[in-house]
C-alpha cells in the first residue's frame, strides 16, 4: 500500500480546545436533569457538570520528515491530542487541518469486535480505508502472516491467546502505510512480546510516513524517534523544541538536581 | 482513501470549531456523504450483525423466520377466537401486521445502541457517525426480508394476494426508509447522553404495540376509529400495511404519517447536527 505519488503530508494544529465532560452517577439521568430543571433553584448545582479542561491553546505545524514527541505526566493531555489529530475528538475551538492519509495506532485492540473472527475483522478494516476485494484478501494474507495466526485466522478473536491478539492488532494497524502516522506508547512499549520482526516492521513504516507524531514517556523512545519534543501540561504545551533541550527541562522537573 | 478531494492533493481532514448553526449542519451534511462513500463498510457490519447472532445454530437467520412464523401461528389462533373472527380473513392481516411491527420495534430498540454500541470503533477511529445508524437501518431490513417470507407462505397457504394495488406501498417504504434513519440519528444520541432513555423507550413501545392497531383491526373500533389518526405509530403502520392488504390508506393516514415524519426528521436532524461532535465523549 505504497501512496507514493500523492503531495506531501501536511498537519497544523491551532489554538485547539477540547473539553472533556465527566458524566457521573446523575448528570447521565434525563430524570433527575428534568426534575433538577423543574425544582428551579437547585439547577444550577445539579446541572453544574464536571468538565475537564483536556487542551488549551495547542497550537503547532508539522511537514514532511517531522518526527514529533509528546511527553507529559499521565492526564496531560498527550492521548486526547492524538486522538484530535484523528478526528476522533472534534475541538471546540481552533481549528486542524490535517492534509494526507492517516492511521492512528491509538488502543492494542483497534476497535475490534472480538466476537468476529479474525479475517472479519481484517475484512472491515479494509473496507475501512476503502480498499477493493483483491486489496483486502492481500491484507488478510499480509496480517495473518506477520501475526502467525494460522488457522486461528477463521476462529473468534475472542478465543486468541493475548500473544495472537496483541500480533493481530499490532499487524492490522501496521499494514496500512500512511502518510501520517499518530502512535500511542503501548505500541513500543511491549519490546519483550514483540521481536525482531515487529520492530523491523515498525521501522518501516515510520520511515515510510511523511509525519509522526508519536505519545511516549519513555525518554529513550523519544530520542531515538523523534526530531520534536513538546511537552504537554496539564492540556497546554509548556515546551516546544528540539528533543534533548525539552527532554532535559522535563526530566529536571519530574527528578529536580538535588 | 478511495476518493481525494477535488484538488488531487490527497484526503484532507478539517476540523474547525465552527459552533454556528451552518457549521453544525455543514458537519452533518459531510458526515452523511461519508457513510454513503463506505456504504460498503455499512453493509457488510449490518450482515455481520446477523451472522454473529446465530453463529454455530443450524438454521441460521432463519431462526428469525422459524420463530416470526410460530409465534403468528399461535397468536392467530387464539386471537382468531378472542375477536370471533374468520382465520382466513385474520392471518394474513397478523402476519403481515406482525412482521411490518417487528420491524418498527426493532428499529427503535436497537436505535438506543445505535451510539452506545460501537464505543470501541467510535473511540479508535474517525467514522461518520450516521454509518452506524444506517447499519441499524440495514440490519433491520435484513430481518425484514427474513419475515417475508412468512407473509409469502401464509398468502400461499390461504391463498389471499393483495393484488396489484400492493405497489402503492412503495411510498410508504420510501417514507420508513426515512423515518427509520432519523428515528436512529435522534434516539441514538440521546441515549449516548441520558442512560435512562432506552427502558424509557421500551415501555412506550409496549404500550404503542397495544394501541395502534397491529394485532387488532382498525374497524373494530367502529366510531372510535378516528382517534387513531392521532397516533403516529398507527397512521406510519397502516401507510405500508393498508395498500399490502389490497386498500389503500387513506388521504388522513397520508397527512397524519407525513406530519409525524415531519417533525420526527426535524427533531433527528437538527439534534443530531447540534451534538455530533459530542458523541464520542458520550459514549
Amino acid at each position: 500500500m505504497e501512496r507514493a505519488s500523492l503531495s506531501p503530508a501536511t498537519l497544523d494544529i491551532a489554538n485547539v480546545m477540547v473539553d472533556f465532560p465527566l458524566y457521573h452517577g446523575s448528570a447521565r439521568s434525563l430524570k433527575k436533569m428534568v426534575l433538577s430543571t423543574v425544582a428551579g433553584r437547585m439547577a444550577a448545582d445539579a446541572r453544574n457538570r464536571v468538565v475537564v479542561q483536556a487542551l488549551r491553546d495547542v497550537t503547532f505545524s508539522l511537514r514532511r520528515g517531522d518526527r514529533l514527541g509528546l511527553v507529559g505526566s499521565n492526564g496531560a493531555g498527550k492521548t486526547t491530542l492524538l486522538r484530535t489529530l484523528a478526528g476522533i475528538y472534534e475541538p471546540i475551538a481552533g481549528e486542524v487541518r490535517v492534509r494526507g492519509t492517516m492511521n492512528a495506532l491509538l488502543d492494542p485492540n483497534m476497535g475490534m469486535n472480538i466476537e468476529l473472527t479474525g479475517r472479519e475483522n481484517i475484512m472491515l478494516r479494509g473496507l475501512y480505508n476503502g480498499m477493493t476485494r483483491p486489496e483486502i484478501v492481500r491484507l488478510a494474507e499480509d496480517v495473518a502472516e506477520f501475526a502467525e495466526l494460522g488457522d486461528f485466522l477463521d476462529l473468534p478473536v475472542k478465543i486468541y491467546s493475548s500473544g495472537m491478539l496483541i500480533r493481530l492488532g499490532f499487524g492490522l494497524a501496521t499494514a496500512i502505510r500512511p502518510q501520517v502516522l499518530l502512535m500511542d506508547e503501548w505500541f513500543l512499549a511491549g519490546d519483550a512480546s514483540f521481536m525482531g520482526k515487529a520492530r523491523a516492521r515498525l521501522e518501516s513504516l515510520v520511515r515510510g510516513a511523511d509525519i509522526l507524531v508519536l505519545s511516549s514517556h519513555v525518554p529513550q523512545v523519544i530520542l531515538e524517534w523523534c526530531t520534536r519534543v513538546i511537552w504537554m501540561d496539564q492540556g497546554r504545551v509548556r515546551a516546544d523544541g528540539p528533543p534533548g533541550e525539552v527532554l532535559d527541562q522535563y526530566l529536571g522537573v519530574l527528578a529536580p538536581p538535588a | 482513501m478511495n476518493s481525494p478531494p477535488s484538488d488531487s492533493a490527497g484526503p484532507l481532514l478539517q476540523l474547525s470549531a465552527d459552533q454556528s448553526l451552518l457549521g453544525h449542519q455543514r458537519m452533518a451534511v459531510a458526515d452523511l456523504r461519508e457513510a454513503a462513500r463506505l456504504w460498503r463498510l455499512c453493509v457488510t457490519l449490518a450482515w455481520l450483525d446477523i451472522k454473529l447472532r446465530y453463529r454455530g445454530s443450524l438454521l441460521g437467520p432463519l431462526w428469525l423466520t422459524l420463530s416470526t412464523a410460530l409465534m403468528i401461528a399461535s397468536m392467530g389462533f387464539i386471537y382468531a377466537t378472542l375477536f370471533h373472527m374468520d382465520l382466513h380473513e385474520y392471518l394474513p392481516f397478523l402476519a403481515l401486521s406482525l412482521v411490518l411491527w417487528n420491524f418498527i420495534g426493532q428499529t427503535v430498540g436497537d436505535a438506543c445502541t445505535a451510539f452506545t454500541g460501537a464505543e470501541g470503533a467510535l473511540r479508535s477511529m474517525r467514522m461518520p457517525f450516521s454509518l452506524h445508524a444506517g447499519r441499524i437501518v440495514l440490519r433491520n431490513l435484513i430481518i425484514l426480508g427474513h419475515n417475508v417470507i412468512v407473509i409469502v407462505a401464509v398468502d400461499l397457504l390461504l391463498w389471499s394476494w393483495p393484488g396489484r394495488d400492493a405497489v402503492l406501498a412503495l411510498p410508504g417504504i420510501l417514507l420508513w426508509l426515512f423515518d427509520a434513519v432519523m428515528l436512529t440519528l435522534l434516539f441514538g444520541t440521546l441515549c449516548a447522553r441520558f442512560r435512562d432513555i432506552p427502558p424509557i423507550v421500551g415501555s412506550v413501545m409496549q404500550m404503542a404495540f397495544f394501541i395502534s392497531a397491529v394485532i387488532w383491526k382498525p374497524d373494530q373500533l367502529g366510531m372510535h376509529q378516528k382517534w387513531l389518526l392521532l397516533n403516529p405509530f398507527f397512521t406510519i403502520l397502516e401507510v405500508v400495511r393498508a395498500p399490502l392488504l389490497g386498500g389503500e390508506a387513506s388521504l388522513l393516514v397520508w397527512t397524519s404519517a407525513l406530519a409525524a415524519s415531519a417533525v420526527l426528521g426535524l427533531a433527528g436532524w437538527f439534534l443530531f447536527a447540534r451534538v455530533r461532535g459530542r458523541v464520542a465523549f458520550w459514549v
